[in-house]
């Protein structure tokens, strides 16, 4: 315990004598620190400085940004960006603070098993929800079309997803349940006395909404608006594969082609990066300041509150037709026409006739897909190995941010979230420079991909850690001291089985995330290292639309089973939901 | 067996700025005690039960137990509290709840640094269960267990590596009421047992005055005074001391003269003059603060022989079941007086008030 006891003396008088502690403690302040920050100061290094090659070293340069901001081009890119992460950010809102009231306030029939079902689109990777809204949407082979064109007897294009719009609308539609979650615990947390209060002194429904209601939630619903932009803007899936045919571009797809282009330029990709950076930073930042902020509204009192809820009458009929046709465009029509699509030789549209040739040939084709076996084995390979090494280096920094008053200790807090910020394949592009950079050799193996993903979703093993951490009293580790045991044994054997809920849970949370990463795999990979993600990346760029249809259904159906052991293991040890 | 000089901590506060938690605190444990320290919450008995513990650093001074001194600033001695050898049990319990009641007790044989075999330590534990009355509840999870039986473990846990010394922090005050009163007889039957050196720390004087030989009465970083339960309530030292232990009446008073010897003095107080007792020497014009117990105000229908009585009123009385609290007007001041619920006087009928010159304690404010 020593100097990082509960209180730090003013001076401490003696030296503290060497432990074991000191050597783990440092470790992981040190992966921490050069995780967060050295990718970091590379890619803002590159972005000032010309391509390094074997002829030609690196050369201070403002050519980056001069090509950058120069065009016209980047303010169409900026324009498109914006309003992207705009309209993506108000649909999922939209849908998920509709839900969310619906699910909370009303008593709209079978809200509870649609609280359960709210969590299994974020099941689906984007990736491959982007595809099977191609196959639903796009002018030419998208089944909505032509089923609407068959209705009406036109030629008529009623959807075309390969747009700003359709764009805005799967982006904000896969997103939605973070919105429903976010917003869910938003209502939760408001104390129903307030607002009956209000009523008690002569309100009027109006005027509690407007007067009390608003006002309450107001920080959530900011924080919500914020969170989504962030993500909506770091979105590389989506403006991938539906921005890129027709050539709208955002910052993530403008940084891929970038680098993707001969020769690569990757000075230019930094210059995209830093500015996609500085605006998911004024966002995260603005989040921060409005959750801290929110704490002073007193709606937060962790008390379980039973809310009046709304007697809806026969409006509930059409509150239920809401939830099955939310369930319907985002479980059931994506996973439908995946499988439908991965039963075919060829891609063909629904029809009687198409359905006697159903077969199972793509699925025999994937098994047998040369790269596959070993792109499951890299993926597992780096889901277990990442979420092992995050979950229990961010418990020791988690200890000393939560536990001691160690000087700077705010600041490694900041450190290890800091990657928060990063887009995945805005990181990506860091790590691929700093290790084109520095000869340890790493590059094009698959450690690079390790450490892609170990800086990636640090901060959600801290966020985890941090929660449980919080509820672990100081006495119980004291008691181990005066028990005789070492800092070490301390940590072994009563801090992490305590931390048990929060480390499980997040360790399964990052397997999940890990095998559904895309963004900044596809900037590192190399043959050999690809992962799963990238082989239905590359079944889509070939145009082998059926093998990847084969290969998203078994991908979904594992992720499926991973998630409801998740639900199983977190009933089992007592952890709240995934 | 634990000696203490000198002791000094100061903590940043909030906004930087020292704290002073525990200042020049000075006392002497012998082998088989049991040394309260005894203050209001923020006075740095905690502060200093920890600095003992070893889980906080103070600033100056020297901690020894036994022989071998394992705090000192000015030798840049600070042994960590893993390897001083300690019990200790805290206001919490700090029971491990993902553990049985036999690991939790064992812990401390498991991680300690002399290694035994297990079934030493199965022995050792069972029968630190057995000496708190937990034998039969050893392969039961610990998070099932009551808060008095909580208690006990904690105690058996800090008991099983037999300790130098034993170190308690409040550890009654999570308890309900009954629980408390009996764990009290408990803890002091186990003490006095075993007769292990055991530092105590609380704010509630009554289980201070129960289970002690001797007590430090804190305030504000400070000890105010040290004594026996009996020295601490009959002979406080100063009025915080009177004011925090027990009951009292306090009067303002000067000093008129010494009345014979043994520290007796008349005293002027808006009752008139009185008799008084002091422990240490007073001078004429000397202003003092009386303080008078309530059960050292004695009641009476009928005048009573002796110094210091009064005429007064009955004002308010409340009944307590095995006593009464009874507030007496004389003139415009009102006592308190604690009187057997057998008197039966009316409020607002005269009574005669009597205190006893002896437990009549002028005190220098």
């Amino acid at each position: 315990m020593q100097a990082a006891g509960e209180a730090a003396p003013v001076f401490a008088p003696a030296a503290p004598k060497f432990d074991a502690k000191w050597l783990i403690i440092a470790a992981c302040v040190a992966l921490t620190l050069y995780l967060g920050v050295v990718p970091l100061a590379f890619l803002l290094w590159q972005s000032f400085f010309t391509p390094q090659s074997a002829a030609k070293a690196a050369q201070f340069t403002f050519g980056n940004y001069l090509e950058a901001y120069g065009s016209a081009d980047t303010w169409l890119l900026f324009g498109n960006s914006l309003r992207f992460a705009t309209g993506a950010a108000a649909v999922s809102f939209c849908i998920g603070t509709l839900l969310a009231w619906m699910n909370e306030r009303t008593n709209t029939p079978f809200k509870g098993l649609f609280f359960a079902m709210s969590v299994i689109p974020l099941i689906i990777p984007g990736i491959l929800f982007t595809v099977a809204w191609i196959l639903l949407g796009s002018p030419k082979i998208g089944i909505i079309n032509l089923v609407l064109q068959r209705v009406f007897e036109t030629d008529a294009v009623f959807i075309n997803v390969y747009s700003l719009g359709g764009m805005i609308w799967v982006d904000g539609l896969h997103y939605s349940p973070v919105a429903f979650l976010l917003m869910t615990a938003a209502f939760r947390a408001m104390d129903p006395s307030l607002e009956e209060s209000a009523i008690m002194s002569g309100a009027g429904i109006l005027q509690v909404a407007r007067r009390v209601t608003l006002p309450l939630v107001w920080p959530a619903i900011f924080a919500t608006l914020l969170i989504l932009f962030v993500r909506a803007i770091e979105s590389f899936e989506v403006p991938a594969l539906l921005g890129l045919p027709v050539g709208l571009q955002v910052f993530t797809s403008a940084i891929y082609q970038a680098v993707h282009r001969y020769p690569s330029q990757i000075g230019l990709a930094a210059a995209y990066a830093v500015t996609l950076l500085a605006i998911t930073s004024v966002g995260v930042y603005l989040q921060s300041r409005f959750s801290t902020d929110g704490s002073r509204y007193a709606t937060m009192t962790g008390k379980g509150f039973r809310p009046r809820t709304i007697d809806l009458g026969r409006w509930r009929y059409l509150t239920t037709a809401i939830f099955l046709a939310y369930f319907l465009f985002i479980v059931l029509l994506p996973f439908l026409v995946l499988l439908w699509s991965s039963l075919q030789k060829f891609y063909s549209v629904p029809s009687m006739e198409a359905l006697h040739r159903l077969t199972l040939d793509p699925y025999r084709t994937i098994i047998d897909y040369p790269n596959l076996l070993r792109a499951v084995w890299n993926s597992l390979l780096l889901a277990v190995a990442s979420a092992t090494i995050i979950m229990l280096v961010t418990a020791v920094i988690c200890w000393i941010v939560v536990k001691t008053r160690m000087p700077g200790r705010w600041l490694l807090d900041n450190f290890a979230s800091l990657p928060m910020v990063f887009p995945g394949i805005v990181l990506g592009l860091a790590i691929m420079i700093l290790y084109l950079t520095l000869p340890v050799g790493v590059y094009g193996t698959i450690w690079i991909m390790l450490i892609a993903y170990v800086t990636r979703f640090m901060p959600y093993g801290l966020r985890y850690n941090t929660t449980s951490m919080l509820q672990i009293h100081k006495e119980l580790e004291e008691s181990a001291a005066m028990s005789g045991a070492t800092w070490t044994t301390t940590f072994w054997r009563v801090i992490i089985p305590l931390l048990k809920p929060g480390l499980v849970a997040g360790w399964i949370y990052i397997v999940i995330v890990s095998i559904r990463e895309l963004s900044s795999s596809i900037l590192l990979y190399s043959p050999g290292t690809e992962v799963v993600s990238i082989v239905i990346w590359e079944l889509w760029e070939n145009g082998q639309y059926v093998e990847l249809s084969a290969l998203g259904v078994m991908l979904i159906l594992a992720l499926f089973v991973l998630v409801l052991a998740a639900q199983w293991v977190g009933r089992r040890f007592g952890i709240r939901e995934l | 067996m634990l000696t203490v000089k000198g002791l000094c901590t100061e903590y940043l506060g909030e906004r930087g700025q020292a704290i002073r938690a525990a200042h020049d605190v000075a006392f002497e444990v012998p082998q088989g005690k049991l040394f309260t320290l005894l203050g209001p919450s923020g006075c740095g008995k905690t502060t200093t039960l920890r600095s003992i513990a070893g889980l906080e650093r103070p600033q100056r001074g020297e901690i020894a137990v036994g022989n071998g001194v394992v705090y000192s600033a000015e030798r840049r001695i600070f042994v960590p509290p893993n390897q001083r050898g300690l019990g200790m049990v805290f206001q919490s319990y700090a029971i491990w709840p993902h553990m049985t009641v036999y690991e939790n007790a064992a812990f401390p044989l498991r991680v300690g640094r002399r290694k035994l075999s297990r079934p030493q330590i199965e022995e050792r534990v069972m029968r630190v269960l057995g000496t708190v009355d937990l034998a039969d509840m050893a392969q039961r999870e610990a998070t099932k267990l009551s808060g008095g039986q909580q208690q006990r473990l904690a105690l058996a846990r800090a008991l099983v590596m037999e300790p130098r010394v034993l170190l308690l922090d409040e550890p009654l005050s999570n308890l309900d009421a009954k629980l408390r009163e009996r764990m009290r007889f408990e803890l002091k039957r186990l003490q006095r047992e075993l007769g292990i050196t055991t530092v105590y720390v609380t704010h509630d004087q009554s289980e201070a005055l129960a289970l002690s030989h001797a007590i430090a009465v804190m305030n504000r970083g400070r000890i105010e005074q040290i004594g026996t339960p009996r020295e601490i309530y009959e002979r406080p030292l100063n009025q915080f001391v009177a004011d925090f232990v027990g009951t009292t009446n306090f009067l303002d008073a000067t000093v008129s003269g010494a009345d014979g010897a043994d520290g007796f003095y008349r005293v002027r107080c808006e009752l008139g003059e009185l008799k008084a007792h002091a422990h240490e020497a007073l001078r004429p014009a000397d202003k003092v603060v009386l303080s008078v117990r309530p059960e050292d105000i004695f009641l009476s229908e009928s005048r009573p022989e002796g110094d210091n009585v009064w005429q007064g009123r009955v004002d308010q009385k409340v009944f307590l079941g095995e006593s009464a609290d009874w507030q007496v007007a004389i003139g415009e001041r009102r006592l308190q007086s604690r009187v057997h619920p057998s008197l039966r006087t009316r409020v607002g009928e005269p009574i005669y008030v009597r205190i006893d010159p002896e437990k009549c304690v002028a005190l220098k404010p």
